[in-house]
């Protein structure tokens, strides 16, 4: 029951963090890169547009870094359930 | 060195060392042969998984795309490094906890139905064999520019390569393939990138580079340089948004969902010794991805600058501001040889006049100048990446080199393809459905075989490509996007998804993407078939068949959702297995029961 219970915890925390990685995923690449990439095209960045920089190099950079953060701390989760590989 | 020489010197020693992998790495069981014993490091895993996503398109054609598309082409950029997010969060984690040895098995025992493994069999076997006729297409295309053999030898040494060390190793060998296939590949597309941004901008990085003013004194920005170019000669600007929002949104999202349902990167998370490897290995993977992805915009923008400055060399319309065509540089022959550049002289002054004949308000502006049409009647965008580090004069060995780096990219995904389709054949048809009792030594043989089927199979189509090959990988990522991501998804989020459910969804996703892909582009790609002009006038919503997957995934969902509320729910025994594959602990034990 117990186990059951620590289970479902786990898991209801797992889907927390994914929600929330995934929410940056869809800002930086459709928001940022396609939706308001006009928007964000009259801030500069160096020789880049932002909007134009999102889409092409920042999203791309957002994304390794997102794999890497959730991978990072979905294993303190599965430790603090302790539900980790031994 | 003669740049002959130096090429089959450079291409002759990568081979050489992939072979001598190959003998090293061998396959003794069905476990080695599928999924390299469980027993790869994940930062290996992910320059493997690197090597095997990263095709003759990413090396050849992207770069291309981007110098012509300009800022559209970021729906690919984003696209196919958008989906390892959704790998490493939804998936990859879940299937290696579940531990067996491919796609379609996971499909078949979650959904507890040999018809939902088998439609998963034929979605992954259609969308592999699709996707490496492009990869043979691409071997024999590097062979016939660079060695100057003829296409169809330049299949027949590619096919005797992967033979060699994908039938010999299986994933194992493949794996350690594939990493010295990453190293080659991505040494040749950056060396060529970091001098031509060196030269342009003053600053090797090409990712700074493409962000910086101009080293010409100008101090004009890299970009706005390249829009100014484009924009007087009648073309829309590099960065300016050419599609609509919404086909962009769209087909975006197709990519990365297509991406993280295509089974051959699926699979490569298997080989991996825990849960835990499978998530980081994402990551590592779209590290070593992202390195070239990330360098591919400055190489695509800095190309056509070139390429715009060579032969519009100077102001627009003044009377010697176009190139001479006898003084053509020698890259220009070269590739005129291949068909790739035409140029035709249509008002005969004997100089090339590059510009945009359909923009009229150019076009008359242009006649005032005495030119009569675009000359450059064909400028094929795959030529970009091989002739960038000729346009740049850069030494011969960095050419020798490019051309050793597009082999190592099509080779590389060749064979993870292969041993996808293998794999289906060998462990998913006869162990799962023909002859369940078949022996690790018998099953091992089987799956040799059938892979030296599917690469005879695979060089055949490679020679004689029918004539929708481009086409078709539309079709593959279609189909991954719309049949295989909701499957898997919904088989580990939702617990009370049944059988009924995932089959009616996945047909649904199939046949819809396959019906509007079809509706435009010909029953079976047969021209003369369409049903429509493939125009945006005529797409649903301005939805272009490509962008479609990610509608037909949304489909899928829908209606396997409502199924799945009218239907009986899974029996108990597949509720614990969904259960136990959402927890990380007791991979090891999941893993010993095949």
């Amino acid at each position: 029951m117990s186990e059951q219970n620590n289970r479902q915890e786990y898991w209801r925390a797992n889907l927390k963090l994914v929600a929330f990685c995934l929410s940056i995923w869809f800002v930086v690449s459709f928001l940022f890169g396609i939706i308001l990439v006009d928007q964000l095209n009259a801030i500069s960045l160096g020789g880049y547009r932002l909007g134009f920089w999102f889409a092409q190099q920042g999203s791309i950079y957002t994304f390794v870094v997102l794999i890497l953060f959730y991978a990072n701390r979905i294993g303190k989760i599965d430790k603090k359930f302790n539900v980790h590989e031994e | 060195m003669d740049l002959k020489i130096l090429t089959y010197l450079v291409v002759g020693a990568t081979f050489a060392l992939y072979i001598g992998i190959a003998i090293w790495a061998r396959a003794a069981t069905t476990k080695e042969f599928y999924v390299a014993g469980t027993g790869v490091h994940p930062i290996a895993n992910g320059m493997a998984t690197a090597a095997d996503w990263m095709s003759a398109a990413s090396f050849i054609s992207m770069a291309g795309l981007i110098a012509f598309l300009g800022y559209d082409a970021s729906v690919y950029l984003m696209g196919w490094t958008g989906g390892y997010v959704l790998l490493a969060l939804l998936l990859a984690p879940y299937l290696r906890k579940f531990g067996k040895f491919t796609v379609s098995e996971f499909i078949g025992e979650r959904y507890y139905s040999k018809a939902a493994r088998m439609v998963a069999v034929i979605c992954l076997i259609v969308a592999s064999i699709t996707y490496v006729i492009g990869q043979m297409k691409g071997v024999g295309v590097a062979f016939g520019r660079f060695l100057e053999v003829d296409y169809h030898t330049g299949i027949g040494v590619g096919m005797a390569i992967v033979f060699i060390y994908a039938v010999m190793g299986g994933m194992k060998g493949i794996t350690y393939t594939q990493i010295a296939q990453y190293c080659v590949l991505i040494f040749a597309y950056t060396v060529p990138a970091v001098f031509i941004a060196l030269n342009l901008t003053g600053n090797p990085i090409p990712q700074i580079g493409l962000g910086s003013s101009m080293a010409d004194g100008s101090g004009m920005a890299l970009l706005d340089k390249l829009d100014m170019i484009v924009t007087d000669l009648g073309f829309a600007a590099f960065t300016a948004q050419k599609w609509s929002t919404l086909n962009m949104v769209l087909l975006t999202l197709s990519l990365m969902i297509g991406t993280a349902g295509l089974p051959h990167v699926i699979m490569r998370f298997f080989t991996v010794p825990k849960v835990a490897d499978a998530r980081t290995s994402a990551g590592w993977a779209l590290v070593f991805i992202a390195i070239l992805y990330t360098t591919a915009p400055a190489v695509g923008a800095m190309a056509r600058l070139n390429l715009m400055e060579t032969i519009q060399s100077g102001p627009v319309g003044s009377a010697d501001g176009n190139m001479v065509y006898e003084q053509r540089p020698s890259w220009f022959r070269n590739w005129e040889k291949t068909g790739l550049l035409k140029f035709e002289d249509k008002n005969g002054d004997g100089r090339v006049q590059y510009y945009n004949d359909k923009n009229e308000e150019f076009a008359t502006k242009a006649a005032s100048f005495g030119w009569k049409g675009n000359e450059m009647v064909k400028v094929d965008r795959d030529i970009m990446v091989l002739a960038n580090p000729e346009i740049a004069n850069l030494p011969n060995w960095v050419i020798a080199l490019v051309a050793a780096g597009g082999l190592a990219a099509a080779l590389s995904t060749a064979a993870g393809l292969l041993l996808a389709i293998s794999t289906a054949i060998s462990h998913d048809v006869i162990k799962g459905m023909i002859s369940p009792d078949i022996s690790e030594k018998k099953e091992l043989l089987a799956s040799r075989l059938a892979m030296a089927g599917a690469i005879l199979v695979a060089g055949y189509l490679g020679m004689n490509p029918p004539g929708f090959a481009a086409q078709v990988v539309a079709l593959a990522f279609g189909l991954a996007a719309s049949s295989i991501f909701p499957a898997l998804m919904m088989g580990i989020f939702n617990k009370n998804m049944d059988n009924i459910g995932a089959i009616v969804g996945m047909l649904t996703g199939l046949l819809s993407t396959l019906l509007y892909i079809f509706w435009f582009k010909g029953w079976f790609f047969i021209p003369g078939t369409e049903m429509a002009a493939n125009t945006p006038d005529n797409w649903f919503m301005g939805i272009s068949p490509e962008a479609f997957g990610a509608v037909g995934a949304m489909l899928n969902f829908a209606s396997a959702y409502v199924v799945s509320k009218i239907t009986p729910p899974p029996p108990e025994h597949i509720q614990h297995l969904v259960e136990d594959i959402r927890v990380p602990m007791g991979a090891a034990k999941a893993q010993a029961d095949h």
